[in-house]
């Protein structure tokens, strides 16, 4: 049964949280995302599902919360706005450290520092690279629709519990806050399992579960590491999603996310419409991130550019995969400036093109 | 051939089944052993073993996980009212204590005890206050007495400078989320029983869901202190105690 509706981002995310059977949501108020806590609250799901949600006192306590939570093998779930994901690293790398499940939600906004309330894709390092302290990974999913960022919360905890790895869904100020039709998934149970790594109290017979990230031995930390090493492995060989648009006959190529993705879209149909040939390809999974395939572009292009909403910055990973097959430039907008597809277009034509 | 000594008749002490068999990391002389022994023994008592989940706190206490035999989850420094909050939000049937000491909980964590007790967390937490940052090598602590020297005051604390001492206790019992708040030690047989009694009401109190229950234990740091254990008791008796008096602070009315 299809359920359509128009809805905010913001909004749409927060029911599909409700959907996904969510156990809990622990939340602290910022521009643009408060509409997350602010419908989750209004809708009360603690009497459609059971769902607990809490207005915390910090981005630090809210993260920590969702850590308690789902060491307790519980789908717990935040979401918050760029200086507010800064607050949560140390509890993210925490999470990571103790292999725990759970979603994490980053409606970007510009930074640096307070920065400003309007959109940005600053935050794809701080993503992708880890965030916080340590030598760890999260799942990245990065929606261009309202759509997308609905089915991405119940992917996101389907991933998050299969790896035991938290799953951050970078959205950003124009997805969260725009309103488009979705098609609304049905009510996903509750867990009912209990895992054997959650802390639900010592059964007779078994020794105690402790869900830590400390380990004082140096041979037993690098283990940890190595056996995080092997999980980030299988999830780059397994969990690579992408979306192409023309690209089987492009000269050219727009690499792009999110939003950007989407004005590169426009951009790519304007320079077909003048007979340049390009396509775009449309990381889902930042991290893991296209490499096989941006590679395999690589040698068919003339050359690449990425669209964000940024100084650079996946710019990098591309330059990586690319490996120096051909070449490769940036064009963003950033401080909460959005490209139009015409300056998307004219820097196609004076970095690669003419350059 | 020493367990053959032991049959029912001449049992009069067994070590309880809520503390394991590993050999404590702590100082000699050191009140964290007592205390834990205490908490575990009034888990012990009221049977809920299998209903009790621990938040271990960043402190000299980081491991107390190797010795409660119950569920524990480690917490970042100063969060462990914040991850308590979580499970029990998610477990409300089950028993959730924190184990905190005076660095973790009046310092670096002082918006979280706050929050957790304004909120009324039915959570119980455990307070060890011995006015010293134990792990990291005897630093100055939110609650280190005026003119107690540390290696971050070795002049003694100057409160001009450094500010004054935190009595946490006293503040989380001004909030109406908090049920039981007492402040305990446990450095004679007599202390020792009465801070395992507060613990044991503390958690029959969670079961009633009235909130928190808050439980400090001013404990000593022989290390720390630069002192002998049975100086540092002495010392703690004569300077912690009229700073920090023991005693019930809010009580349920009855």
């Amino acid at each position: 049964m299809k359920e359509l509706r128009l809805m905010k981002g913001n909004e749409a995310l927060a029911e599909a949280a409700i959907r996904a059977g969510a156990d809990a949501y622990f939340g602290y108020p910022i521009t643009p995302q408060s509409e997350v806590i602010e419908y989750l609250m209004r809708e009360n799901p603690a009497e459609r599902t059971g769902m607990v949600v809490l207005q915390a006192e910090s981005e630090v306590a809210a993260i920590n919360m969702v850590y308690g939570a789902a060491g307790c093998g519980k789908r717990a779930m935040t979401s918050s706005s760029s200086p507010g994901i800064s607050l949560k690293q140390e509890g993210i790398s925490y999470i990571a450290g103790a292999e725990l499940p759970c979603v994490i939600v980053n409606v970007v906004r510009g930074g640096p520092g307070l920065g400003t309330i309007q959109p940005s894709q600053s935050d794809y390092f701080q993503a992708v690279k880890g965030g916080g302290h340590g030598d760890y990974k999260l799942i990245v999913l990065a929606p261009a629709t309202v759509q997308e960022t609905v089915d991405y919360v119940k992917l996101a905890f389907e991933l998050a519990f299969k790896y035991r790895n938290p799953v951050m869904i970078l959205s950003d100020g124009i997805i969260g806050q725009m309103m488009e039709k979705v098609e609304l998934f049905e009510q996903q149970p509750r867990l009912s399992e209990e895992f054997d790594w959650a802390t639900v109290g010592k059964k007779p017979g078994r020794d105690s579960v402790i869900v830590t990230s400390l380990q004082l031995q140096s041979e037993e930390q690098e283990k940890v590491n190595l056996r995080l090493q092997a999980k980030y492995r299988v999830i780059e060989k397994n969990e690579v999603r992408f979306e192409s648009h023309f690209c089987e006959d492009a000269e050219y190529l727009f690499v792009a996310f999110g939003s950007a993705a989407r004005i590169s879209r426009k951009a790519m149909e304007m320079a077909r419409e003048k007979g340049i040939r390009v396509g775009l390809l449309r990381p889902q999974t930042l991290y893991p991130f296209p490499v096989d395939e941006i590679h395999r572009l690589a040698g068919q292009v003339k050359g690449m550019l990425t669209v964000e909403m940024n100084a650079g910055q996946m710019v990098e990973d591309v330059r990586l995969a690319v490996n120096g097959k051909t070449q490769v430039a940036h064009f963003g907008r950033f401080g909460g400036m959005i490209p139009s597809p015409d300056e998307i277009l004219n820097a196609l034509q004076q970095k690669i093109i003419g350059g | 051939m020493a367990e053959n000594l032991i049959t029912p008749e001449n049992l009069v002490y067994k070590k309880t089944d809520v503390l394991t068999d590993r050999i404590l990391h702590y100082c000699p002389g050191c009140g964290h052993g007592t205390a834990h022994r205490m908490l575990a023994e009034a888990i012990d008592e009221l049977g809920i073993q299998g209903d009790t989940i621990g938040v271990a706190p960043v402190g000299c206490s980081v491991l107390a996980y190797y010795y409660f035999d119950v569920d524990m989850t480690e917490a970042a420094h100063g969060r462990a009212p914040a991850v308590a909050t979580g499970i029990k939000r998610v477990m409300p049937e089950k028993y959730v204590f924190t184990y905190q000491g005076d660095g973790d909980l009046a310092a670096i964590g002082t918006a979280e005890t706050i929050h957790a007790c304004n909120r009324g967390e039915n959570i119980l937490i455990v307070f060890i206050n011995n006015g010293i940052y134990g792990m990291t090598g005897g630093q100055m602590a939110p609650t280190t007495l005026p003119g107690m020297k540390s290696s971050t005051s070795p002049r003694g604390r100057d409160v001009a400078t450094m500010g004054n001492p935190l009595k946490m206790t006293e503040l989380v019992a001004q909030l109406p989320g908090t049920y039981f708040v007492t402040r305990q030690s446990v450095h004679t047989p007599g202390n020792a029983r009465k801070t395992k009694r507060a613990l044991k009401k503390a958690l029959e109190f969670q079961k009633l869901g009235k909130g928190t229950c808050f439980v400090e234990i001013v404990s000593n740091c022989p290390s720390g202190w630069k002192m002998t254990p049975v100086q540092s008791n002495q010392w703690m008796e004569e300077h912690m105690f009229p700073f920090y008096p023991l005693g019930d602070i809010k009580v349920p009315e009855e």
